[in-house]
């Protein structure tokens, strides 16, 4: 599986969204430049990492939303291609319109990180097909801004379509009805607050994160 | 020689921190009298934050080489061989005067600054870690400082994309008026590709990269070489404000103008910013410098010379380039989207000139700034001696039980989860303990191999103020220990000096005393001094806070499969002590918590006994035969027994021998040093007890893994539900006090 992984300034798991695309699919994925306006050619997965584009300055993920790279992005997610989002990937999907939805401050208003318990909603996408529905798991949170929310017609609606594809079992920021990751209405583009690429490994943050890179890879 | 010149009168001269002879030496090395730019660069250059003129003369008593020192203290940082030509850097800062005048911002630059220290050698950096002294809880101040400078810590920290690992806080009374925030950044880099400060010649570029220069941070240095009185808070002004994002993206570019091999000598823009940068890089050349204000970037309009000379606008760098080669430094800066600008040349005369709208407003040699800063020999006495105390000598507890729980739930043993929650512990994807896990010391893999660092910051202040020299060969010792009960071989220690004013003999006769105990500790266990920084003038209206030098400690783990933490025991484990429990009660948790006292000698270290049980245990630990080590210090064996079954969720069932010539609650409570609490299978603690003979190391069999309370001899039962909710529960309960005065 060819993949992608945008750099933005400030971006600050770029290098560990790369390591585990590496692991799993045993190729180096590209690193982009936020100033680019063209994906390499032959990309079939993209990842938005976490960090702090752009400083978090204006609104977290306001600013690389109107990045050169979007609109290649957005074209790339029409085609139905995988798109994963992770934490300020994830505010920067909802930015730019690909996911509903927004990040508000954590309800305690204080930075979390922590290793949070996840609940598998939908085992059904082409994120998380090798997880039993249901399962549980750990996987590593760290954000100020993780805060889901959406008005009442749309979380009826996501959750109607399956979109929810992880909740959280110990709600750490406040998020509306625990939800810690959506997908589109497609199903091909994801974000998720939790760091799946911090789960990849037993000496660092377990690995329960593994399946939802198999489960991409297996579905491409 | 008119003494002064133009605008210049004896009262600016004094606001500048200089006195009369200082002022003398200035008129002799000049030939004239300064003007205020120039005087303004003596006195950053001559402060004591700079030039360590009080405590120069003592820290040459430090070992400072070794087989694995690659760099030690004079440079950015200190960088030690980590095998396979890979380089180890790090260093330890204070930021105590800003925290406390503005704690979010100064614990936020501060980080940044340790930061800079650390990539400004080639290094990335891959972890953070910080030691935190706060005032009583019941203070006024205390909540919201405590507040501040963990988010500060955290805003920055996080944001730049560095793991912040570990650290230790305390909370004593003595810290009231002046906190300590101290920070450490660790980074990795290749042996051939380190960046030094030394190397400029003349005829070189002078690049400024970074941040533009503002009027923030003027005079900070000099700000952090006095004592605070009650218009302290006046002093706000004076305090940074930083930028991590900027931070971020002037790592990466460094990093990436580091990769070529355009560099001359680059030095970070850190305490006096610009001038001690320029001054640093021109005296370890032996060169001139020539640099034209007018090309310095600006964030506000109408600077003078001086503003820009002593600001300390943070995310700055300083680099000499290889001449013809500026072009690449334009290339990756303007990428990154950060200033650059040629501001000047590097000369061979010597001096220091500079020009600003067509004057020359400093022209100065560069020797004296450096060379000539002044040495005091300052007049000290070594405190009174204290008499040991021991449990014998202190009345005996009803219920043993209710003590630890009280212990385990005080200011300084309570979890600091509600901290190092707020720190993002995971990024860069190596850390393999932190904080939050059953560890001595932060373990962060070095990337892409099965090696790993394990970091330690340690200090017992109850210690160093009871008696400093002990004192500080307990803070060394206690390092070494964490590091070597994760399993890891000690390498080297950075260090951060915390006192009150240096021109006080009682409190130079302790900063005298712990260098002394540090450097034996240092010399015997073979864990040399790298780097460091001394923060002198933490006192307020006269009082100064307790003697606190700081020790972070960095060892290497070979291979990441032998390594040990405290939270494997199983039930039906056998528990041992290695190392002799005598009841030390001196300066201890026990005698502050349940006595309300403070008195008593420090716990005594015996450096080759350390050394011994050390290595003994770093054995066991390679061997694989341990499911839990922890050191015992603070709290003594009780407390480290809480910690093993908190983390193990199992509980422990602790034997006292009735006959023992040590009662029972210095058994449970001592803070007897050189001492380690194991748990191992049974076929294990059996080969234990058999290398520790033939070792001659002293070990005890002191309980047994299981049920679901901690329990001495069968009775004074502590519920582990309990103990853990009260262990939790105590800084929630603290910091809510902030939340509900706030509503």
């Amino acid at each position: 599986m060819k993949s992608a992984v945008i750099v933005f300034p400030g971006s600050n798991c770029d290098r560990d969204a790369h390591d585990a695309i590496e692991k799993v699919t045993g190729h180096k994925p590209a690193m982009v430049w936020h100033q680019e306006s063209d994906l390499p050619e032959g990309t079939e997965f993209i990842m938005v990492p976490g960090g702090f584009s752009y400083g978090d300055y204006l609104r977290c993920g306001a600013m690389a939303s109107r990045s050169a790279i979007m609109p290649a992005i957005v074209a790339h997610a029409a085609t139905g291609a995988p798109v994963l989002g992770v934490c300020n990937g994830f505010q920067i999907l909802t930015e730019s319109g690909l996911l509903p939805g927004a990040l508000m401050r954590n309800a305690g208003l204080k930075f979390v990180c922590e290793k949070a318990k996840l609940k598998v909603e939908n085992a059904n996408t082409r994120f998380t097909s090798h997880y039993e529905g249901g399962a549980e798991l750990i996987v590593p949170i760290a954000h100020h801004d993780g805060n889901y929310f959406a008005d009442a017609d749309t979380l009826d609606r996501i959750e109607g379509e399956g979109q929810v594809v992880f909740r959280y079992g110990n709600n750490p920021n406040g998020s509306a009805r625990d939800i810690a990751g959506i997908t589109n209405e497609q199903g091909n583009v994801m974000g998720m607050m939790p760091h799946p690429e911090r789960a990849v490994d037993a000496n660092h943050g377990g690995t329960d994160g593994l399946k939802l890179f198999e489960s991409l890879l297996g579905s491409a | 020689m008119t003494q002064y010149a133009e605008g210049i009168t004896a009262e600016i001269v004094k606001e500048h921190g200089i006195n009369d002879e200082e002022y003398a030496v200035i008129l002799e090395r000049l030939g004239r009298a300064p003007n205020m730019v120039e005087l303004g660069i003596f006195s950053v250059m001559w402060s004591e934050h700079c030039s360590y003129k009080s405590s120069r003369a003592h820290l040459g008593k430090f070992p400072t080489s070794g087989e694995k020192v690659i760099q030690g203290p004079g440079e950015n940082a200190g960088v030690i061989d980590i095998g396979d030509g890979q380089a180890c850097i790090f260093k330890m800062e204070s930021h105590n005067h800003p925290s406390y005048i503005e704690p979010y911002q100064g614990a936020a630059t501060g980080v940044g600054g340790i930061l800079r220290d650390v990539f400004t050698m080639g290094a990335r950096p891959v972890a953070l870690m910080n030691a935190l002294r706060f005032g009583a809880p019941d203070h006024a101040k205390t909540t919201h400082l405590v507040s501040g400078v963990v988010a500060g810590i955290g805003g920055y920290g996080n944001c730049v994309g560095v793991p912040t690992v570990g650290g230790e806080t305390n909370f004593h009374a003595g810290y009231n008026g002046n906190i300590l925030v101290n920070a450490m950044a660790v980074g990795l880099a290749d042996t051939d590709n380190i960046f030094y400060a030394r190397g400029a010649e003349p005829g070189q570029p002078i690049v400024y990269v970074g941040s533009k220069t503002g009027r923030d941070g003027i005079h900070g240095a000099t700000m952090a070489s006095a004592e605070f009185d009650d218009q302290s808070e006046e002093k706000r002004p004076t305090v940074q404000v930083g930028d991590p994002f900027v931070e971020k993206k002037l790592i990466e570019a460094c990093l990436e103008l580091m990769a070529t091999d355009a560099i001359a000598a680059i030095q970070d823009m850190g305490a006096a910013g610009l001038t001690s940068s320029s001054v640093e890089m021109a005296d370890k050349g032996g060169i001139g410098i020539h640099l034209d204000m007018d090309k310095v970037p600006q964030r506000e309009s109408h600077m003078t010379a001086y503003e820009m000379m002593l600001s300390e606008s943070q995310e700055r760098m300083l680099v000499i380039m290889k001449p013809g080669r500026e072009d690449v430094a334009y290339d990756i800066f303007k990428k990154w989207e950060l200033d650059v600008a040629v501001i000047g040349e590097t000369t061979d005369s010597g001096r220091m000139v500079l020009t600003h709208k067509g004057e020359t407003v400093c022209d100065i040699p560069v020797a004296p700034l450096a060379d000539d800063a002044p040495k005091y020999e300052r007049p000290y006495f070594p405190p009174e001696a204290r008499a040991q105390l021991n449990a014998k000598d202190i009345a005996k507890p009803d219920h043993m039980g209710d003590i630890l729980l009280k212990l385990m739930s005080s200011p300084d043993m309570a979890s600091k989860a509600w901290i190092w929650k707020q720190y993002d512990r995971h990024v860069m994807a190596d850390t393999a303990a932190s904080s939050e896990d059953p560890s001595d010391a932060a373990i962060v893999r070095v990337h892409g191999t099965k090696k790993a660092l394990a970091i330690t910051t340690d200090c017992t202040p109850r210690y160093c103020f009871a008696d400093p020299y002990e004192g500080g060969k307990q803070a060394v010792a206690e390092a070494w220990r964490n590091l070597t009960a994760t399993g890891a071989d000690p390498i080297a220690i950075t260090d951060c000096l915390n006192f009150g004013n240096p021109e006080r003999e009682e409190i130079m006769g302790q900063f005298v005393g712990c260098i002394e105990g540090m450097a034996e500790a240092c010399d015997v266990l073979s864990f040399p001094v790298v780097s460091g920084n001394v923060s002198l003038y933490n006192e307020t209206n006269g009082v100064a806070i307790p003697p606190t030098p700081a020790v972070g400690g960095v060892g290497l783990i070979p291979d990441m499969d032998q390594r040990a933490g405290f939270g494997g025991m199983k039930e039906g484990n056998i528990l041992l002590v290695v190392g002799e429990t005598n009841g030390a009660m001196g300066a201890s948790v026990y005698l502050k918590e349940i006595e309300g006292r403070e008195d008593g000698g420090a716990p005594l270290v015996d450096l080759k006994t350390e050394k011994l049980h050390g290595d003994f245990v770093r054995g066991q630990i390679r061997a694989g035969r341990l499911t839990a080590c922890h050191d015992l210090s603070d709290g003594g064996l009780a407390c480290g027994a809480a910690d093993m079954a908190l983390a193990s969720d199992c509980g422990i069932k602790l034997a006292h021998e009735p006959e023992s010539t040590v009662p029972m609650h210095g058994f449970l409570f001592g803070e007897d040093q050189a001492r380690y609490l194991l748990a191992a299978e049974k076929e294990d603690a059996i080969a234990i007890l058999q290398d520790a003979k033939a070792e001659e190391v002293p070990v005890q069999v002191v309980g047994l893994a299981g049920g679901t309370a901690i329990t001495v001899n069968g009775a004074h039962p502590l519920e582990l539900d309990r103990l853990r909710a009260a262990w939790e529960g105590w800084m929630p309960g603290l910091m809510d006090k902030l939340v509900e005065a706030a509503e």
